[in-house]
């Protein structure tokens, strides 16, 4: 194919993209010159351009289109929705015409008359003959109007173009059209710039050429910088070279540290620098504003609204986040798919608004920005919300979980089930959505470049979906660590924290709660995992070493925190992932590996599975002791030596908790707190959870000022499957002591008293509390 | 005189394995290892082999041979298979060799389990046998369950 054409074919494509957006634009406020102005020169220009190429069928759409709109730049008619929709039915023609132009090199059979037919009735809607328009179109001028990079390098062809700066300075007064076009002239016999060819003259001040100069920039931002066109393949290459230069230069480092030679290291560290700017160029040019995807939506959900007769209004936020390329055409159809649904089930008719008491106009909202060095993406509506029952119901119905799952599980993760395959609670299939197909496959996209999905609806209210992706996949920054001898990268994205306890301090920094070990970290009980007992690596009684400090890094994954127990933390330092072999593929812990500085290969950790492997975020290790174990450690516990919770309550002071009748510890927000049956509960994992407040059962008859305090500690006890929550004011320490119990049951609620860390400490009777409150507790199992 | 092959082989506890040339990349000495903890214990390590990363999988564990005696290196034969470069080690490397495709058998019923799956058949050599090894069915593990290959280190 001909150069041109192809030149044509590209140009055009970016055109009619932005086409459709100052289309949608442009209706929603019909009188602006300028977005006119915009969209009459971009058809004109392919107008222009088609019949230069000699695609005849092509030149007579665009042609129909121009007139329509020179009647409406004219004011003689004013756009309406109808208008709009001929002129985007215009503009979708001309993309398939442009389509087939690039497949067959032909603007194909279709003449598409009827369309023409109804663009020029369009057009005879006002009082004058069309004649006279069409005249006055063909009469604008020629095409370069709407080259933009090239503003005052180029001979300026027409008179006063607002978008040039001798079209600012003239329209400013500054300068005659008389003297312009006499300039104008000049320069095109030379290769002096216009303004300055005036300045000469002394037609205008130099300031007035500078603000002229930022007016242009400003209006059109494009021309402001030269770009030039690069095959994708050519920066994907590129990026690979880096990874390669990167991967050397850290080599290199290595080997400078180990030399004296002075010379040698300089040249290194020269070499060092230069990697990482060529690095950090190189990724940019790989970086693309989200607004690149997020261009067509304004279109998209225009028509969608309209074909569904609902009345949508889109707001974008953060058109400008970046993101690496690769990312943008994964999100991609994802994204799309979200936005329809937002549409087609989310956002309800203007009717059901009403009623709702709600604007007639839904709003759908699009966010992205930067956090910790990842990318947030949400979509939310501002319709019905998530039908948690439905669902429900629908999951049972399509065997994806039994009804006892379904009812214990919580509203979270019955709305995250929208995610499973096959899975679409829609009440009819519409050609937008609900065939099933298509939430679950958002959710394989997103996590297959590393983010995640999650959904959150409030009924009546609306939904959010909040997607998280890392910026770029192929360099990260991770920390080293070693752990049974081998070394492990962690990706800093997963990383908050690092903790080291001094040697000694080990024991006694993490301590066991239900055969768990955790750390207390700045008052809350972070979940520890080993990692060398994870990974099954340098297990040989070694890890209990008291005599090396403990380093703990503590990381995040899916929302929840834990502790993660190397033998050493290295450095940090920038990796490049690979894919691991097939081999290894189904091994969660690890995300892929890397090259190190000395040529060996590291393990990348996958925190996430990592996390799900050590059932740290699962919810097992509360069955993981059966009810008969917990039975037997409760009768254990008359024998002498106990690990205690030790709790501060209200006016009873300290109070000890066998930890064996500790299902777990638990933070709820104060909001939390719901009223069922004049008795304080929560939702607990799906269950409706009571709770205690130890001070008041304790203390009957005082009133107790209700806690404010934004954050309620409550201590989980369980009995044959069901939970019940103890509220203390303060979790204390966990402590192993030897009981002498003394002054047995004297005061309810206590089975007596004895002096642990020196002071007198009553021990609770939980069982008994617990009953006391709630009479009937666990005589009847869960979920009946 | 029928159609010929050309074979690469390589040795594992005495006897002649070998693999049709096109199949193989290249073979390497033996490499420094970075073990792939929770992996099938036939997976070594993974090797550095210029900036690719590269699982390397003990052929003579894949095929349940006795292990390698202590302090001899493997070979590295790295092969290329469905799934890209995977490096297989060997006890030793033998020559490439010419074999005709009349002297091929099917293999003995004396092979047992895993082996006589992923041997395709046996060539009669002047004095010896060359076992044919079908290489995108070793390195598929999808047979070995995630758990019970994990090994202790």
């Amino acid at each position: 194919m001909d150069e041109i054409i192809k030149d044509f074919l590209i140009e055009s494509a970016e055109n009619l993209d932005r086409l459709d957006q100052d289309l949608v634009k442009l209706e929603g406020a019909p009188s602006s010159t300028e977005l006119l102005a915009g969209v009459f020169r971009t058809i004109h220009t392919i107008k222009g351009t088609c019949g230069f190429l000699g695609f005849a069928r092509l030149e007579k759409l665009a042609h129909a289109g121009e007139s329509l709109l020179s009647r409406l730049r004219d004011g003689d008619l004013t756009l309406n929705a109808e208008i709009t929709s001929g002129l985007l039915a215009m503009v979708d023609a001309v993309r398939r015409m442009l389509a087939q132009i690039e497949a067959s090199g032909q603007d194909g059979e279709d003449d598409h008359a009827s369309l023409i037919g109804h663009l020029t009735e369009l057009q005879s809607g006002a009082a004058k003959p069309s004649g006279v328009v069409l005249e006055s179109a063909s009469a604008t001028p020629p095409a370069g109007a709407t080259k933009v990079a090239d503003v005052d390098s180029m001979p300026v062809q027409e008179q006063v173009d607002p978008g040039k700066i001798g079209g600012v300075l003239v329209e400013r007064g500054h300068v005659s059209p008389e003297d312009l076009a006499g300039a104008l002239e000049l320069q095109e016999l030379g290769r002096r710039k216009i303004g300055e060819i005036l300045v000469a003259q002394g037609a205008v001040r130099p300031e007035d050429v500078a603000a002229a100069q930022q007016a242009v920039q400003a209006r059109n931002p494009e021309s402001a910088v030269e770009t030039i066109r690069v095959g994708v393949n050519l920066l994907d290459r590129l990026m690979n070279l880096v990874g390669e230069l990167v991967l050397a230069r850290n080599q290199l480092l290595q080997f400078s540290n180990s030399t004296r030679d002075a010379g040698f290291q300089a040249v290194s560290q020269r070499m060092n620098l230069i990697a990482t700017e060529l690095q950090e160029e190189v990724m940019k040019t790989r970086m693309q504003p989200i607004g690149n995807v997020w261009n067509k939506f304004p279109r998209m959900v225009r028509d969608l609204a309209l074909s569904c007769s609902k009345d949508v209004s889109l707001e974008m936020e953060g058109q400008d986040t970046e993101l690496d390329r690769t990312i943008i055409e994964a999100i991609k159809d994802p994204l799309t798919h979200l936005v329809r649904n937002c549409i087609d089930h989310g956002i309800e008719t203007p009717e059901t608004r009403r009623q709702a008491g709600k604007e007639a106009a839904g709003v759908l909202k699009l966010r992205a920005f930067h956090e910790g060095g990842q990318v947030n993406i949400e979509i939310s509506d501002d319709g019905a919300g998530l039908n948690g029952e439905r669902i429900r119901q629908k999951a049972v119905e399509r065997g994806l979980v039994t009804s006892q799952q379904a009812a214990r599980m919580s509203d979270r993760d019955i709305f995250n089930m929208i995610f499973l395959p096959g899975f679409s609670t829609a009440e009819k299939i519409t050609n937008v959505s609900g065939r099933g197909v298509g939430m679950d496959v958002v959710k394989t996209n997103v996590e297959k470049i590393g983010g995640t999905v999650d959904v959150q609806s409030t009924a009546r209210k609306g939904t959010t979906v909040k997607i998280k992706i890392p910026l770029t996949l192929a360099i990260i920054p991770a920390l080293m660590v070693t752990s049974g001898g081998e070394r492990f990268a962690i990706p800093q994205v997963s990383l908050l924290e690092l903790v080291r306890l001094e040697a000694g301090e080990g024991n006694k920094g993490i301590e066991m709660v239900q055969g768990a070990p955790v750390h207390r970290l700045r008052g809350r009980l972070l979940p520890v995992v080993y990692l060398n007992r994870e990974l099954q690596i340098g297990l040989g009684g070694k890890d209990a070493r008291t005599d090396r400090p403990t380093n703990i890094v503590v990381v995040q994954a899916d929302g929840r925190e834990f502790g993660l127990v190397v033998d050493e933390i290295t450095d940090t330092e920038e990796i490049v992932v690979k894919p691991m072999g097939k081999q290894l593929k189904g091994i969660s812990a690890y995300s892929g590996a890397t090259i190190m500085g000395d040529g060996r290969v590291a393990l990348i950790l996958d925190i996430l599975g990592l996390a799900q492997r050590a059932r740290v975020i699962s919810e097992a290790r509360e069955s993981a002791l059966s009810d008969k174990e917990k039975v037997n450690k409760r009768e254990e516990s008359h024998s002498d030596r106990q690990t205690l919770l030790l709790v501060q309550c209200g006016a009873q002071g300290r109070m000890a908790i066998p930890l064996s009748l500790v299902a777990r510890l638990e933070e709820f927000p104060a909001t939390s707190i719901e009223m069922a049956g004049g008795q304080e509960v929560t939702q607990y994992r799906g269950q409706i959870m009571p709770l205690i407040r130890l001070s008041r059962v304790l203390d009957a008859g005082k009133e107790f000022a209700a806690t404010a305090e934004g954050r309620l500690q409550v201590v989980v006890y369980s009995e044959a499957g069901r939970s019940v929550g103890l509220v203390v004011d303060r979790i204390v320490d966990i402590v192993d002591e030897t009981l002498v119990v003394q002054n047995p049951a004297e005061r309810k609620g206590v089975t007596g008293s004895s002096v642990i860390q020196k002071r007198v400490t009553d021990l609770l009777d939980v069982p008994r509390v617990v009953r006391e409150v709630i009479p009937g507790f666990a005589e009847q199992p869960a979920g009946v | 005189m029928g159609a010929s092959q050309q074979f690469c082989t390589f040795f594992l506890d005495g006897h002649v394995f070998g693999t049709p040339v096109p199949k193989v990349q290249e073979v390497i000495q033996h490499q420094e290892m970075t073990r792939v903890p929770l992996s099938p214990d036939v997976v070594s390590g993974l090797i550095n082999l210029r900036g690719q990363i590269v699982s390397a999988i003990d052929l003579g564990r894949r095929l349940g041979l006795p292990e390698r005696p202590e302090g001899q290196l493997p070979m590295n034969v790295v092969v290329r298979t469905n799934d890209g470069a995977v490096s297989l080690l060997v006890d030793e490397i033998g020559d490439v060799i010419e074999v005709e495709e009349e002297t091929l058998e099917s293999p003995p019923e004396t092979l047992q389990g895993f082996a006589r799956e992923v041997v395709s058949g046996v060539y009669k050599l002047s004095g010896r046998l060359l076992l044919a090894l079908d290489i995108d069915r070793v390195v598929d593990l999808s047979d070995l369950t995630k758990t019970k290959g994990t090994r202790e280190f």
